[in-house]
């Protein structure tokens, strides 16, 4: 018997989801027309009123936001709300040192905790669970998202954050932990420090919530079969809320996308034209409920295909698949969003050229990062003490500024290609 | 005894620590000395030449990363017990070794080794007072 979260939600009518959608975009509309001047300035340029957007069917008329947009506006440009009236930011990675910061206000954070609690119930999630959220705690959505979440359905939360194996794992076999919540890549990791320490028959988990990093189906049956649990994606982005904005079923065959809270379009990534149902394109999205900070029409960068097909599990929400990449050269490595500009504007900043390679790799489930950068001779010197002492000032402040560690690889001078068109900076041998 | 060391960037890989010694056999520079510090990636071969000044020219022309100091060809009479006698009196005027290497065979009982310190000129002083009167860079085939 399939369980839900708000069953009246998730498997509501095609025909009343679009009646809470056109009644949710009109009012969303105007509120952003009234608060963000902003984007009432981009839909003046476009020659869009709030009086011309009667419902989704009206949704193309609207301007898009982009990453770039949100850079623009930081910190306060696209708030929708008093700051009086918000209770709490979240914030990503963002490139060339400028983050980016959404604002919730209490509403917006009891929706989105309601739409991790779908996702947790969704996983066999009850109030007899116990919860390991193992994602990243603090700015990232990971964890607050999963641990909202978490309360919501009434399981025990073990707010774990990430690190610190042995913690985890003892906190796992001591308190019969049933549902692990982090990233696909830590979820590998403890899997194998459970083989590891022979701890397989004192593990009690039955399901996990993996998501923030791409990951295949040949990682899930891995985790799955050393876990012996049921392995479910889970998606989002802390421009809409963070995660929870489409999440698995029991189905295991794409994200079921909350559509009472976001409208999702496919579009061309290149022409801004909206594709028909079932083609692959870039995903954008409409917040609809939220409050302080609700984007319209938000380019997500990744391209995926939407499906309508009826679900098994009953719920009506639309289905997303994986990300199949991203529209532009923004990576995600070990669940951070890392940026080749990021890397660029480290270099020069330490004395380095602007010459590099990135490489990405996946280690034993584990992404790396390997940036190789040309020795100059300003950098160099006959003591090797002296150049390692740079080369580690290096790797602290590419660590400052990504938030993961990136091993550092000086290579000859002029060994990095110098090409005419677009510079290969990024080679990423991840088997995904 | 004070002459000029070339310091290389090499990185690790097959074929590149030939590459230069090839450079400088087709100019028919003798090499004098070698020596090769190495991180995990990446290292740094340091080289006493014949003709220093045109090999750093040659090297940099082809690209290499290098830097050029003076160190010290300090005589060490080539006997058991040598080298520390002469270890004995650097410890003895607290002059730090930032690294030390040989040169190539030796010259009236004396061999010669290489010695990267902060003050070269002090450490002549101090090898002198010793009664260690090194060679010329002439006397050492260096030019
Ligand atoms: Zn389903």
């Amino acid at each position: 018997m399939e369980r839900y979260y708000q069953p009246e939600i998730e498997t509501a009518s095609r025909e009343q989801m679009l009646v809470w959608q056109n009644e949710r975009l009109v009012k969303q509309v105007q509120h952003v027309w009234d608060n963000v001047p902003y984007y009432r300035k981009k839909m003046e340029e476009k020659g869009v009123t709030p009086g011309d957007i009667h419902g989704v069917e009206d949704l193309h008329k609207l301007p898009f936001l982009t990453k770039d947009d949100l850079r623009e506006a930081y910190p306060y440009g696209l708030l929708a709300k008093p700051l009086g009236e918000c209770v709490r930011i979240q914030s990503t990675s963002g490139t060339t040192g400028r983050r980016v910061v959404a604002f919730y206000t209490q509403h917006d954070v009891d929706l989105w905790e309601d739409c991790c609690a779908r996702a947790i119930v969704a996983a066999g999630g009850t109030k007899e669970d116990v919860c390991h959220v193992s994602y990243g705690y603090g700015l990232f959505t990971g964890g607050p998202g999963l641990n909202g979440g978490s309360h919501k359905v009434g399981c025990l939360t073990l707010p774990m954050s990430s690190g610190n194996t042995d913690r985890q794992l003892q906190f796992m076999t001591d308190l019969g932990s049933t549902i692990l919540c982090c990233t696909p890549s830590y979820a590998a990791y403890l899997a194998e420090s459970i083989h590891e320490r022979g701890l397989q028959d004192q593990i009690k988990l039955k399901a996990g919530i993996f998501g923030a990093e791409a990951w295949s189906e040949e990682m899930r049956r891995d985790i799955e079969n050393k876990l012996g649990i049921k392995a479910y994606d889970i998606y989002g982005l802390t421009e809409t809320s963070g995660p929870g904005v489409s999440f698995e079923c029991s189905e295991q065959t794409g994200m079921h996308i909350n559509e009472d809270h976001f409208i999702p379009e496919i579009i061309d990534p290149d022409t801004g034209e909206v594709l028909p149902e079932g083609s692959k394109g870039e995903l954008v999205f409409t917040s609809i409920t939220k409050e302080a900070f609700p984007l319209l029409r938000y380019h997500t960068r990744d391209i995926c295909v939407l499906s309508r097909k009826k679900c098994s599990c009953g719920r009506t929400h639309v289905k997303m698949s994986k990300p199949m990449g991203r529209s532009d050269d923004m990576l995600i490595i070990r669940g951070v969003n890392v940026f080749p500009s990021q890397i660029e504007t480290v270099l020069l900043e330490q004395g380095y050229p602007a010459n590099y390679v990135m490489i990405v790799d996946r280690v034993n489930n584990s992404d790396t990062l390997e940036v190789q950068v040309e020795m100059t001779a300003e950098n160099f010197s006959d003591s090797l003490a002296q150049i390692t002492e740079k080369e580690k000032a290096l790797v602290s402040a590419l660590k400052a500024m990504l938030g993961i560690y990136a091993k550092v690889k000086l290579v000859a001078p002029k060994s990095i290609t110098r090409s005419e068109g677009k510079a290969v900076r990024v080679i990423d041998n991840r088997k995904i | 005894m004070i002459i000029q060391q070339i310091s290389i960037f090499l990185e690790n890989r097959a074929g590149q620590l030939s590459e230069i010694t090839d450079i400088l056999a087709q100019s028919n520079i003798d090499l004098r000395a070698i020596h090769i510090a190495e991180a995990t990636d990446y290292g740094v071969v340091r080289l006493i030449v014949s003709r220093p000044q045109e090999a750093a020219n040659l090297l940099w022309d082809k690209g290499y990363i290098l830097s050029t100091r003076p160190v010290v060809a300090a005589p060490v009479p080539d006997r058991p017990g040598g080298l520390a006698k002469v270890l004995h009196i650097l410890a003895d005027a607290g002059i730090d070794i930032n690294y030390m290497y040989s040169m190539f065979g030796s010259r009236d009982e004396m061999a010669y080794m290489i010695f990267r310190v902060k003050d070269v000129k002090h450490l002549c002083a101090v090898l002198e007072a010793n009664g260690l009167n090194g060679a010329t860079p002439e006397e050492l085939g260096i030019q």
